[in-house]
């Protein structure tokens, strides 16, 4: 590596040359902007965190009808107060896999039914209690009971029995499940004293901060707990969170340095944003996905070639081009991409309106298909609709938009009607995506996806811990969602954060935006 | 004075007669609209079990009427209930925002009142020349523009480029009350350019309409200087319909800001209405309808005793 270039990525890591005039030198010296950039963020990284300041964080998603109670987090802002306060048993690692937070170790019976976990000693409670395996037992037994409105609920079905012995936690099955671990990492599973069965909104947890002033959908602010047992997590003195839901706003908010960095930079303006002075934008590959949702079991849709047909006229590169402005990947009509665990690829279904049209034929269905959509459904869920109107039109497929108020859709329509637009964000495993929404009994099976052959494969899967044949076994999965399901999925959205140069220590994350909601925690004030 | 206060009282009854039917109205409003406040709080993430238990917990299997009466009850004896979505004391929290409102609708209001009424006098000043025909146009150009675009534009040069104001307004308790001034700064500006026409035009042809009068003629013959006949001879006599526009746009600055309130973040009633609609929660929604209601009609009474206050004849009647 050029020493010039080595010796000006450590004057930037000490603030004595922009990011920018960085870039610049970097280019004439003859590198990469990639290249300038990893040098520059390893140069950060190798100065080491710094401790103190406030972190000043604007985020989309958050209202003044949000409760502290983490069994109701039901958005972005209300899944990083979670994470602020409260810790969870484990945490989604960068590389996909797991790493330790309140537990220090877990194993699983030979025939993955039984799990233990082992507690973390020596861990504090914000109220100065000590954190005991009977807490955590306490918290899974409110999100696990069945009279409980938890997020999660639906995730802890299958566990039979449960108790505390010394520091382990213990966890029974009624059927195996290779992938308990991680449905524990999910955000509405905070460990509270007592599992916050007396008082569920007190915020009272063992994570890096303590909440101090709280006004829901407004602001939050945080003071770093000083018994954290964790060195490297929480660099801040103080976090301030402010809900600013009005795209526009959100971004002049980090323009004029108000604050320091934004989630959900609306695709359109992302190559503006990044082209700002003192603003870096990361637009991250994620597991979340927009889709086009059929009803397979409801006419027309209860026909495998019209649902070809609509699969067949989808131009998923224009979608991901001029929807997501190319911060995405195509989809391939399941709801997998290569940021799970166990992928294997399947062969690419591509635009072909010649197949489209044949399959539409051959389904025999004759006048215009209702496609509903919102303005909530996704970002840019109208235009998408209507590209799609446009290239089913070049295979002779008529679709007629039918525009929905984005108030009351996920109650009137998503779920209820058999053709409309709608969005999934990602599960840590396949297992967890499948058993959501396309299990003949899952809850959510918008789909409306009856296949016996896969319901056996995603319970052998779910009991199968070698990784080889797991693999197998969801590619098959895949395959027949691919041929035989009612999602048309075409693009995986990036999730789009911008982080302003006042602050350092960004890196690669799973999960949710701003490196899975611990953006604020894991990054430190600079200057 | 026996007639003037006979027409106070008798407004101030069908105030109180109008809050009830916009009570109803609302409550009515709140069930016509899809989906209730469990499907609602669960969003996409509703099972059949949770929003079940959800539903009992928050006591929706109750009929509608039962429901209202309860609520009825309730503030007849002063108190607006708990929200259902987050389990706070909505007195609380509306009190909170309605501090916000008024704050911003008073720091608007001190901007734009005298501004808009200055402004008339100067246009009628100069009727018909140049500086009346430039603040017409001016301050109709602004009015003409919806104030999202205002706003964007205020941020984009004072908050952005010049950096003068913060762009988020967001205030908070304990904060300091020049911090808290300059927060408002631009989004009170805003509300003041969107304001300003209205009473602007009004005080303007308010005034216009009574130098047609005999005894303004009179005064200008006795050489009285011209805008000592429109200060103290024109505008007491111009006062009532003036003052009306004026209340008016006073009730908007409180109960019609919600999209200044998005765009510059600031924590008001109207954010925290919408909020609340979006999720069916029916107590915070009635409580805020009827905040918004009694402003709405004690503004219009204002203006009401004002006018009848002002009128000699509603004064002193024979």
């Amino acid at each position: 590596m050029n020493d010039e270039l080595k010796y000006l990525s450590q004057q930037v890591a000490r603030k004595r040359l922009d990011r920018r005039s960085f870039l610049g030198r970097a280019g004439a010296l003859g590198f990469s902007a990639a290249t300038a950039n990893t040098l520059l963020s390893s140069a950060v990284m190798a100065q080491g965190a710094i401790k103190g300041g406030t972190i000043k964080v604007a985020m989309q998603g958050g209202a003044s009808t949000d409760s502290l109670d983490p069994a109701l987090a039901a958005n972005s802002t209300a899944a990083m107060v979670n994470r602020l306060w409260g810790e969870p048993l484990v945490e989604l690692a960068p590389d996909g896999g797991l790493e330790m937070r309140l537990a220090t170790e877990f194993e699983a019976s030979a025939d993955a039914t039984t799990w233990t976990f082992k507690i973390r000693n020596g861990v504090t409670f914000s109220n100065g209690q000590t954190l005991t395996a009977e807490d955590v037992l306490a918290t899974l037994e409110r999100h696990a009971n069945e009279d409980s409105t938890s997020g999660a609920l639906g995730l802890l079905t299958s566990i039979s029995a449960m108790r505390a012995e010394g520091d382990a936690f213990i966890i029974e099955l009624d059927s195996p499940n290779a992938d308990l671990p991680f449905l524990l990492s999910d955000y509405h599973l905070m460990i509270q004293p007592n599992g916050g069965k007396d008082d569920p909104t007190a915020a009272i947890g063992t994570g890096p901060y303590v909440l101090q002033s709280v006004e829901m959908g407004v602001r939050f602010v945080a003071e770093k707990n000083p018994n954290y047992w964790d060195p490297d997590l929480g660099h801040a003195a103080s976090i301030e969170m402010t809900v600013i839901n009005d795209d526009t706003a959100r971004v002049a908010a980090l323009q004029s340095g108000q604050v320091h960095m934004v989630n959900r930079v609306p695709p359109k303006v992302a190559s503006l944003v990044s082209r700002m002075a003192g603003v870096e934008v990361h637009s991250v590959p994620s597991a979340g996905h927009y889709v086009f949702i059929m009803h397979a079991n409801t006419a027309p849709y209860d026909n495998k070639d019209l649902r070809l047909a609509l699969k067949y006229a989808m131009n998923r590169e224009e979608m991901v081009e001029k929807i997501l402005f190319g911060n995405g990947s195509i989809g391939n009509d399941t709801p997998i991409n290569a940021s799970y665990p166990f992928f294997s690829e399947l062969e690419q279904r591509s635009y072909d309106p010649d197949k489209a049209a044949f399959h539409y034929n051959a389904s025999g269905h004759d006048g215009s298909i209702l496609l509903r959509t919102s303005d909530n459904s996704f970002p840019g869920a109208p235009d998408a609709a209507q590209l799609f109107q446009q290239s089913a039109a070049a295979a002779g497929i008529t679709l007629d938009i039918s525009r929905e108020p984005s108030d009351g859709y996920w109650s009137e329509v998503w779920n209820n009607q058999p053709f409309c637009t709608s969005y999934w964000g990602g599960r840590a495993t396949q297992d967890a995506m499948y058993s959501t929404a396309y299990l003949s009994t899952a809850d959510w099976n918008d789909t409306r996806f009856f296949n016996e052959q896969f319901d056996q494969l995603l319970f052998a899967a779910r009991a199968e811990l070698d990784a080889a044949n797991r693999t197998q076994m969801y590619a098959d999965m895949g395959m027949i969602v691919h041929e035989e399901g009612g999602l048309i999925c075409p693009m995986f959205n990036n999730f789009i954060d911008a982080v302003s140069d006042d602050v350092a220590g960004w890196g690669p994350s799973k999960g949710f935006e701003l490196m899975n909601f611990y953006g604020p925690m894991k990054m430190w004030v600079t200057s | 004075m026996s007639l003037a206060l006979k027409l106070i009282a008798q407004r101030i009854s069908l105030g109180i007669l109008m809050l009830f039917a916009v009570s109803i109205l609302i409550f009515v409003g709140t069930q016509i609209l899809p989906g209730d406040v469990a499907q609602s709080i669960l969003g996409q993430s509703a099972t059949p079990e949770s929003l079940a238990n959800l539903r009992a917990e928050l006591g929706l299997n109750e009929p509608a009427i039962t429901r209202y009466f309860a609520w009825l009850a309730g503030i007849a004896t002063g108190d607006l209930g708990t929200a259902l979505t987050s389990g706070q004391s909505v007195s609380e929290a509306i009190g909170l925002r309605l501090g916000n409102t008024l704050f911003l609708a008073t720091v608007a209001a001190v901007m734009s009142v005298p501004t808009a009424i200055l402004l008339g006098l100067i246009a009628v000043r100069f009727k018909n020349r140049w500086p009346d025909k430039m603040i017409s146009g001016a301050t109709l150009a602004c009015i003409s523009l919806p104030e999202f675009f205002i706003g964007y534009l205020l941020i984009l040069v004072f908050g952005v480029k010049l950096g003068w104001f913060p762009t988020v307004a967001t205030v908070y308790e304990g904060m300091p009350f020049g911090d808290r001034l300059q927060a408002v700064v631009l989004p009170a500006v805003t509300l003041t350019l969107v304001v300003l026409a209205h009473m602007m035009r009004m005080t303007r042809a308010a005034i216009l309409n009574v130098m047609q009068s005999a005894y303004i003629e009179t005064a200008e013959l006795k050489g009285l200087a011209a805008f000592k006949i429109i200060w103290k001879h024109a505008l007491p006599n111009a006062v009532s319909p003036v003052v009306n526009v004026v209340m008016l746009n006073l009730a908007y600055l409180i109960v019609g800001v919600v999209v200044v309130e998005v765009i510059f973040v600031y924590p008001g009633m109207g954010q925290y209405l919408v909020d609340h609609v979006a999720k069916r929660d029916v107590p915070v929604v009635q409580a805020c309808g009827l905040v918004f209601a009694a402003i709405y009609i004690g503004l219009n009474l204002v203006a009401d005793i004002v006018s009848v206050l002002s009128n000699p004849r509603l004064r002193h009647p024979k």
